[in-house]
């Protein structure tokens, strides 16, 4: 956590740089090839991007070339949401230079140059957009210093523009790439007062902007942790008890290792304490196949018989959730969550009251690119590539699991093919990590669909039981849900938390969310906007009916709702996915522009059509949207268009990745609540591949159709937040198509499945 | 078994099990890694490429059926005047975020575009959704297959 806090930033570490050695600097410079290179970050000396004889380092996150070419490190791993196009842009546009100058390198895996480098909850922009500008800014200022010594003038009369240092009384003018040298040379300024541009003069920030990484995936470069290639490697596969935790009694390994191409075949004990849960609690026992070609292990391994110690979670299903949700919704809830007012009485004096039960799914990531992990353990040393949000967890599970240090445990990332919140987790990791060492080669570990959809940690599903009060003139004024989730000892499982704060909790006086648990043995975790993507679907769909029930549009009805907060908010609300921070004024503002955008109330739609619209905070985003849909003849619905609205602050830093974000995202959860739902049954998952957990394809994505709300706040994440409202506003739409509520999803509920392989 | 395989206009001599898939015998054999695993059973499309100019799922093409007919990948799918404006499309468009399912994306198109050169939505919609785009940039390839089919397109972004 240390990079963009008081560490980076304490004058006693300024200190230090700038009593760094010149004889420190020129050791290394020999050692470059006459780059120079000093740094503004923890470690004094450290040349963070390649080594390239030629050009000078400004600091860990830029390389200046004699020819101009600047190279800036994309600190966070790129998972498909264009981080590795934005954080740079920001870099770019404070050193003022060019984009078309850029090049763009992933970072290395180092927290002391870099800060915490993952991908996940939105954060990347709010947590670097400042730093990130203070790096850029540093940069500038260097070249600038460098360029008023080469002079002889006062800084003061330098300025800068794309990529050059102008002297305007004297006329003269020096391109960064004949300063950088000189520059690197310089001590690093304190980035608390480097002097930062007026927005207003923004070139980069704010104009749409390519994936750096475009004309690669276009023609088929390797990028991917799958396409790594090592000398020397071998390829592996590993069979895991389809019961999490499980492990291995006996497996048929001669007859394995017997097969063409195979060697290796061994049986990974594992490191899952009994009764421990979540992909990080260690590493799942199994059978490793390691073979010449990675087709060559597979093949094997559909001769491969295990025997297993499934535990005591095999008894778990789907069903039997169900069922014992049923009937944990008859009666009190075991815990509270939050209480507000009087709830009973507010009931008894209620002109109407509601209730309704929603549930929703387990889901899988189901990421294209299938989890993988290449790892090189040699002389005591593990090497590992890999795609992952979280490279810093995986390291920290070999170092535990295998006793290897931190410090001899090398991180490349690689590009990732979609993440989602899967890749936060560090299975992957120490599978390779441990195969790699017992096979004594380079191995590179990579899972079936199958392994990767029967694997995963899910989105954990929930079970709401809603009850309203409305008072004669139309008016919310009590609302109780019953939550009956996942977890033990009165603690949520991973993501299956439900924090007092959501939305409408403080907009109505009376009011009671408690929860009830069930134990689960399957692995849960953050899948997209965790927590917020279940929670807004019953939420917001259930706030519909309410609208409904009181004969007001949905529209004027959460305008009002939103208008004033009428609770306080508890000294401490905190564990939610919403944050404490919610502006209602920033939603009010974002769901009065999605309404006018799609026409609400403007425009009728033919019969059988209907308008539907939801909203929500989360990941610090206000995003609302309205959905057209059409029940079709056959019942299905049909997803005609969706606007959205959203307000992530006052700069989109890259609106062209900022669109597409969005679309991928409500598209996501269409594909979502059509027909995508993860089956229990005898304790492990049933589904394993696309046929059986469907995901959007094109002919059923519809055109989405984006606005974003510019404010005065700092920028936010995209990733995440333009889901959660989706659900809910198709199942409104499809409500005001057919009179028909959606209250479980998936719409589509797959045929009855209770078989696991 | 050895096979002698034409891809991308180069003569490739390997020698692999006959019911090894096309799709590992590129990657792991050939080193070309731009056709992608995702699913092992034809129900994805990242792995598509062509053979005789038809799209097929390598993943599910058995090495010892490929023969002497030519294989394209999205490395040489460039070579072929209707790949090289897709890809451009792409570009232009800035469809991918992750893009690990953008190479199958693009091979599917050229066989639409090689039979369909001005395809309507049904005619997008029915090539293309055996390919399938977990970041759902669905909005952004339709809009690129127009683009490079010479439909004027409201430029994103």
């Amino acid at each position: 956590m240390g990079f963009h806090n008081s560490k980076l930033q304490n004058s006693k570490h300024g200190a230090t740089r700038s009593t760094v050695s010149r004889r420190s600097f020129l050791k290394v410079s020999a050692a470059t090839g006459g780059g120079l290179m000093l740094s503004f970050n923890l470690a004094p000396l450290a040349n963070a991007l390649a080594n390239i004889p030629g050009e000078s380092a400004i600091g860990a996150f830029i390389r200046i070339g004699a020819d101009g070419i600047v190279t800036i490190a994309a600190k966070n791993p790129e998972i498909g949401q264009g981080i590795k196009t934005s954080l740079p842009m920001i870099i770019a546009e404070e050193l003022d230079v060019d984009w078309k100058d850029v090049r763009v390198e992933t970072a290395p895996m180092d927290a002391q140059k870099f800060g915490v480098q993952s991908a996940g909850g939105s954060t990347s922009i709010p947590r670097n957009w400042d730093n990130m500008r203070r790096v850029g800014a540093a940069g500038r200022q260097m070249l600038v210093t460098a360029a008023a010594k080469t002079w002889r003038v006062p800084e003061s009369e330098l300025t800068t523009a794309s990529g050059v240092v102008m002297h305007a009384a004297s006329g003269r003018a020096l391109k960064y790439g004949e300063l950088a040298a000189k520059a690197a040379m310089l001590p690093a300024p304190d980035l608390k007062l480097v002097t930062l541009k007026d927005p207003k003069t923004f070139k980069i920030v704010g104009k749409p902007t390519k994936d750096v990484d475009g004309p690669a995936v276009v023609h088929g470069k390797p990028l991917y942790g799958i396409d790594v290639t090592v000398p020397g490697m071998l390829y592996a596969t590993y069979e895991k008890c389809p019961v999490f935790g499980g492990t291995v009694v006996r497996a048929n390994l001669d007859e394995v290792k017997a097969m063409p191409g195979v060697r290796h075949a061994f049986v990974v004990p594992g490191t899952i304490k009994n009764g421990e849960v979540g992909l990080n609690a260690g590493l799942s026992g199994g059978v490793a196949i390691v073979a010449d070609t990675w087709w060559q292990a597979n093949v094997a391994r559909r001769k491969l018989r295990v025997e297993w110690n499934e535990g005591p979670m095999a008894t778990q299903s789907s069903k039997g959730f169900a069922a014992r949700a049923a009937e944990l919704a008859k009666q009190k809830p075991e815990m509270s969550i939050r209480s507000d007012g009087d709830v009973d009485a507010a009931f008894k004096g209620a002109a109407k009251v509601l209730e309704a039960s929603y549930s929703y799914p387990f889901l899988a990531h189901a990421t294209m690119e299938p989890q993988n992990c290449t790892a090189h353990f040699s002389g005591g040393k593990m090497e590992i590539w890999v795609p992952t949000q979280n490279g810093a967890n995986g390291r920290g599970m070999i170092a535990r699991t295998m006793g290897i240090p931190e410090k001899d445990i090398t991180v490349h990332m690689t590009r990732a093919g979609g993440g989602f919140g899967r890749r936060g987790s560090p299975d992957p990791m120490i599978e390779a990590a441990w195969i790699s060492k017992e096979a004594g080669a380079p191995v590179k570990l990579v899972w079936t669909r199958e392994d990767d959809m029967r694997h995963d940690c899910y989105r954990p599903g929930g079970y709401h039981n809603f009850k309203a009060g409305i008072d004669a003139a139309g008016k919310l004024i009590a609302l109780t849900d019953h939550f009956v989730s996942f977890g033990a000892d009165g603690k949520f499982a991973a993501s299956s938390n439900m924090g007092g704060n959501v939305f409408p909790a403080e907009f109505i006086p009376n009011l009671a969310f408690g929860a009830s648990l069930m134990p689960l043995g399957t692995p849960t975790g953050p899948l997209r906007a965790p927590g917020s993507n279940g929670l807004a679907f019953v939420f917001q769909s259930f706030l519909d009916e309410i609208a409904h029930a009181s004969g007001r549009d949905p529209l004027e009805f959460h305008l009002d709702l939103l208008s004033e907060k009428r609770v306080p908010a508890p000294a401490a609300a905190t564990g939610a996915p919403q944050g404490p921070t919610f502006n209602p004024a920033r939603m009010r503002t974002t769901l009065a522009l999605v309404a006018e955008k799609a026409g609400w109330g403007k425009r009728t739609v033919p019969k059988g059509t209907g308008l539907g619209l939801a909203y929500y905070y989360s990941h610090q985003g206000y995003v609302a949207h309205v959905a057209e849909v059409t029940a079709t003849s056959s019942g299905q619905m049909k997803v005609n268009k969706i606007w959205v609205a959203a307000d992530v602050g006052g700069h989109i830093v890259n609106p062209s990745g900022a669109e597409n974000q969005v679309q991928g995202a409500v598209l996501d959860g269409l594909g979502q609540i059509l027909g995508q739902e993860i089956t229990v049954a005898r304790g492990g998952t049933v589904e394993g591949n696309f046929d059986t957990f469907p995901l959007l394809r094109m002919h059923q994505a519809p055109p989405v159709e984006v606005h974003f709300q510019r404010s005065e706040n700092s920028p936010t994440g995209l990733g995440e937040p333009a889901l959660p409202p989706t659900l809910p506003a198709i199942a409104n739409a499809y409500f005001a198509a057919t009179g028909q509520r959606v209250r479980d999803v998936p719409f589509n509920k797959p045929r009855d499945r209770d078989v696991r392989v | 078994m050895a096979y002698t395989l034409n891809i991308n206009g180069a003569s490739h001599t390997v020698d692999v099990d006959e019911a090894t898939p096309l799709l590992w015998v590129l990657r792991d054999t050939l080193d070309l890694k731009g056709a992608k695993y995702g699913c092992g059973a034809g129900l994805c499309g990242a792995c598509t490429v062509h053979i005789d100019g038809t799209a097929v799922r390598s993943c599910v093409t058995p090495v010892s059926g490929v023969g002497t007919r030519a294989v394209t990948t999205i490395e040489g799918i460039a070579e072929n005047p209707l790949g090289k404006k897709l890809q451009d499309a792409w570009l232009a468009i800035d469809v991918a975020q992750c893009g690990y399912c953008q190479p199958g994306q693009i091979m599917s198109a050229t066989a639409l575009l090689a039979k369909t050169p001005k395809p309507t939505d049904a005619d997008i919609d029915a090539q293309m959704s055996g390919n399938i785009c977990r970041c759902a940039t669905y909005n952004r390839i339709r809009t690129a297959i127009k683009l490079a089919a010479g439909d004027a397109v409201k430029k994103e972004g």
